[in-house]
């Protein structure tokens, strides 16, 4: 298309050049008229595509506010509190949470007696003491995070064990049978999408409320979860080596572990590493209905309005979770470099 | 091919660095391994996990998943009454006349209840009652102050003192005492799941239903059997459709709003956080810290927050959401601005345009499809997450099932929800993946165009 135009144009630019006298420079005039003709084409091709371009933002923009005014207003309209009426209040609600005493907040954090207690529930800082020898204990919520940080991880270590393996069944580079592999991978979909929440509750009933229901819900969540990381990491890797122990005979166990693991370990521990800050979110989240830990006692605390406790737990919760997140950053950071940051578009 | 001694010490003395490397690199694995089982085996005693284990009722388990799919009937008969009758539990799933074909009261004056058809029955009178079940019949007698069963006693049979237990699996259990005999009736499926006992369309067949929509009578006057009939369904009181369906539309649109919110208030923050973009880098850093700060104060902690400053509901729910997302939005398009290619918006620069235009022509084609994706992805996981941040009272179906299972007794209208969910999930799971493929494919064309042009 564009070569017979530019023919076309020649053709005219001949017999323009033809039929004006050479002293008028009149050549380079109608070059230069037909290259703008020639642009303007263009042109208005560009703008004929932008325009529908743009046409087609704005109506996916329009769209999406339309539907996020509908949503708010459902939201508004199905919540117990409205938000207008709420607003002007958000700061008496704000003000609970302000501490008479700023020490009680430290006094809360490490079990330490108030002298602002008259019995109430709101200032028994050292009822909760984990006694460990001797005079010396452990205060009350940091056993508590640790019972959190401890769900978490026993939960992706978990996760981790039985992720592996099916993710080299679910591999389609490692595993022939495509039966076997859809049902891994059907299987591994539905523990990834089954609320948690209910694993929860149904091992609730069977082992007893407490952290280890939210180990087996968090746990088998995270087999889901890695799984699918990894078969799809597995699906990426150079298959060179897998050939070449082929060629010597090696078998099925032999080949992934020699020639698939070395390529997927760093970033399987880069992944599992990912998922230890989920967990810990997700454990905080299962302890406040009623899988133990810290959960439990900020939801406690904030339904009460308990500012020094709440404000204590924030502020052990937030420290964990930002030193989990930084260490498993560093540590991810060394293991496979910058492209653990860098989100696969 | 085997290889000789002489070769082997002659391939490893000219490649030392891979026979010969240092303690720490060949004893990694080893420390890392014998790490994780200190770890289990502190781990083991932190839970106190065998005394847990010795605890719990596995025995539940089957049960509970067999409730998932399945409803029973518990009709109890009165032996102590001058004329046996059968009683049934108030609001059982038979209504208020049941006349159930599995419970047969025979010319003699005795009953037969049908469990699994004749094969596991149990018939009886006053005086007696004969329970037949695996082949094998066991025949009980009631008249000498307890029951008693005369001969042999199957493994399937539980003599208690008062009281003969005879379970039959899944199908039910006989329970006969000297004044009562109670029958469990194992049903596999969901009782009343469209009309419930209170409809008038209950108990009758979905032609029925449809004759009677399409052209019956109107059953209560001033509706029209139609509206009626959706009336029922919408508000059937035992699985509550309307409200698990509303709760279901919570979920997604706290998922939706807070994702979408979160999106927009993050969008031109990142710009201002990342390093390459932004002039200040004091600004910079502020804004990163901020960002990691709304992640770090867990979602959790907005939910309870919200709940308490606007009540349970949605609205405390998106918000909770939408405020993580500024953080986890703010960082991911942060990293991806700093990630993109500076030609572009060196070009426009050259031209002459101003900051905002810089940032329209030379950045934004490059990062909005990277953002989208994100975006798509956290909504996805959020759509997964709202459902738990529910259960603390922030609205939607988390709460609905929270209630249901604290009860152990709901299982059927656990998984009913639980398989609306799994639907949602699926649904919002396959939308997100298709259109982060289409845009993954309009990023990898650019990708190849430049890569193509050098």
């Amino acid at each position: 298309m564009a070569a017979s135009a530019f023919s076309e144009d020649r053709d005219f630019d001949f017999r323009a050049d033809a039929a004006t006298p050479p002293f008028l420079h009149v050549p380079i005039m109608t070059s230069a008229t037909l290259h703008s003709d020639a642009t303007r084409r263009q042109a208005d091709a560009w703008r004929r595509q932008t325009s529908l371009r743009r046409f087609y933002t704005a109506l996916g923009v329009g769209l999406l506010l339309v539907a996020m005014c509908a949503t708010m207003w459902f939201a508004d309209e199905a919540n117990a509190g409205h938000f207008f009426d709420r607003l002007p209040h958000i700061l008496d609600f704000l003000s609970w949470l302000v501490p008479k005493d700023w020490s009680d907040v430290w006094r809360a954090l490490f079990d330490i007696a108030s002298p602002n207690d008259k019995g109430t529930q709101e200032f028994n800082f050292p009822l909760g003491r984990v006694y460990v020898w001797g005079g010396f204990y452990i205060p009350e919520y940091f056993e508590l995070m640790l019972t959190t940080v401890n769900v978490a991880l026993v939960s992706t270590f978990i996760g981790f064990v039985f992720a592996v393996p099916f993710s080299f069944i679910a591999a389609r580079n490692l595993t022939p049978s495509p039966v076997l592999r859809l049902f891994v991978k059907r299987f591994m979909e539905l523990l990834r999408a089954f609320p948690e929440i209910v694993i929860a509750g149904l091992f609730a009933a069977i082992v007893s409320i407490g952290p280890v229901a939210a180990i087996i819900a968090i746990g088998l969540h995270s087999i889901g979860a890695l799984g699918k990381l990894f078969y799809e990491i597995n699906e990426n890797i150079d298959m060179r080596p897998e050939e070449g122990l082929r060629a010597v005979g090696a078998n099925w166990f032999e080949r992934v572990r020699f020639a698939d693991l070395p390529q997927v370990l760093p970033n399987f521990m880069s992944y599992t590493l990912l998922r230890i800050e989920i967990n810990v979110r997700i454990s905080t989240i299962m302890g406040a209905v009623g899988g133990g830990g810290i959960g439990e006692e900020l939801k406690l605390s904030i339904s009460r309005g308990f500012g020094a406790k709440t404000l204590a737990l924030v502020l052990l919760l937030f420290i964990t979770i930002f030193l989990v997140d930084q260490f498993s950053a560093w540590l991810r950071r060394k293991l496979v470099g910058e492209q653990a940051f860098l989100m696969s578009a | 091919m085997a290889m000789t001694a002489d070769e082997l010490s002659a391939i490893e003395s000219r490649h030392p660095q891979v026979f010969q490397r240092p303690a720490y690199k060949r004893f990694w694995p080893l420390l890392l391994i014998a790490g994780t089982v200190l770890y289990l085996a502190y781990a083991l005693w932190f839970f106190s996990l065998p005394q847990v284990l010795r605890e719990s009722h596995w025995e539940r388990l089957p049960l509970f998943l067999s409730q998932w799919i399945s409803y029973d009937l518990q009709p109890e008969f009165r032996l102590d009454q001058p004329e046996i009758t059968p009683k049934y539990p108030r609001f059982s799933a038979l209504g208020e006349h049941p006349d159930p074909d599995w419970v047969i009261k025979n010319p003699d004056g005795t009953f037969t209840v049908l469990i699994d058809g004749r094969d596991k029955s149990v018939t009886f009178d006053k005086t007696r009652a004969t329970i037949v079940a695996n082949g094998q019949t066991v025949p009980v007698s009631l008249t000498g102050g307890k029951p008693e069963v005369t001969g042999p006693v199957p493994d399937w049979v539980t003599v208690h003192d008062d009281e003969i237990v005879a379970k039959m699996g899944f199908a039910g259990e006989v329970r006969v005492t000297v004044d009562r005999v109670k029958v469990r009736k194992r049903f596999l499926g969901w009782a009343n799941f469209v009309f419930d006992t209170r409809s008038p369309f209950f108990g009758k067949s979905a032609g029925e239903v449809i004759s009677l929509i399409v052209s019956g009578p109107e059953l209560q006057p001033g509706t029209s059997n139609l509206a009626l009939a959706a009336d029922n369904i919408w508000n059937n009181a035992q699985w509550q459709h309307g409200d698990v369906w509303t709760k279901l539309l919570q979920t997604i649109v706290m998922a939706f709003l807070g994702t979408l919110l979160g999106g927009i208030v993050a969008f031109p923050l990142a710009f201002f956080a990342a390093r390459n973009i932004t002039p200040s880098g004091l600004l910079s850093q502020v804004l990163k810290r901020f960002f990691d700060f709304m992640r770090s104060v867990d979602m959790l902690i907005w939910a309870l927050f919200f709940t308490r400053a606007f009540g349970p509901g949605p609205l405390a729910g998106s918000a909770a959401i939408f405020f993580t997302e500024i953080g986890t939005l703010g960082k991911t398009y942060s990293e991806a601005l700093e990630n993109i290619d500076d030609k572009p918006r060196e070009g426009v620069l050259s031209t002459g345009a101003n900051g905002l235009l810089v940032q329209r022509y030379g950045v934004m084609p490059e990062v909005v499809p990277v953002f989208i994706s994100q975006t798509l992805y956290q909504w996805e996981s959020n759509t997964r997450g709202a459902t738990i941040i529910g259960a603390v009272g922030a609205g939607g179906i988390g709460l609905k099932l929270w209630e249901a299972m604290r009860t152990n007794s709901n299982w059927a209208n656990v998984f009913y929800m639980v398989l609306l969910t799994l639907l949602v999930v699926f649904i919002f799971d396959n939308i997100s993946n298709f259109l982060r493929r289409r845009l993954s494919r309009t990023l990898h064309d650019y990708n190849r165009l430049q890569a193509a042009q050098g």
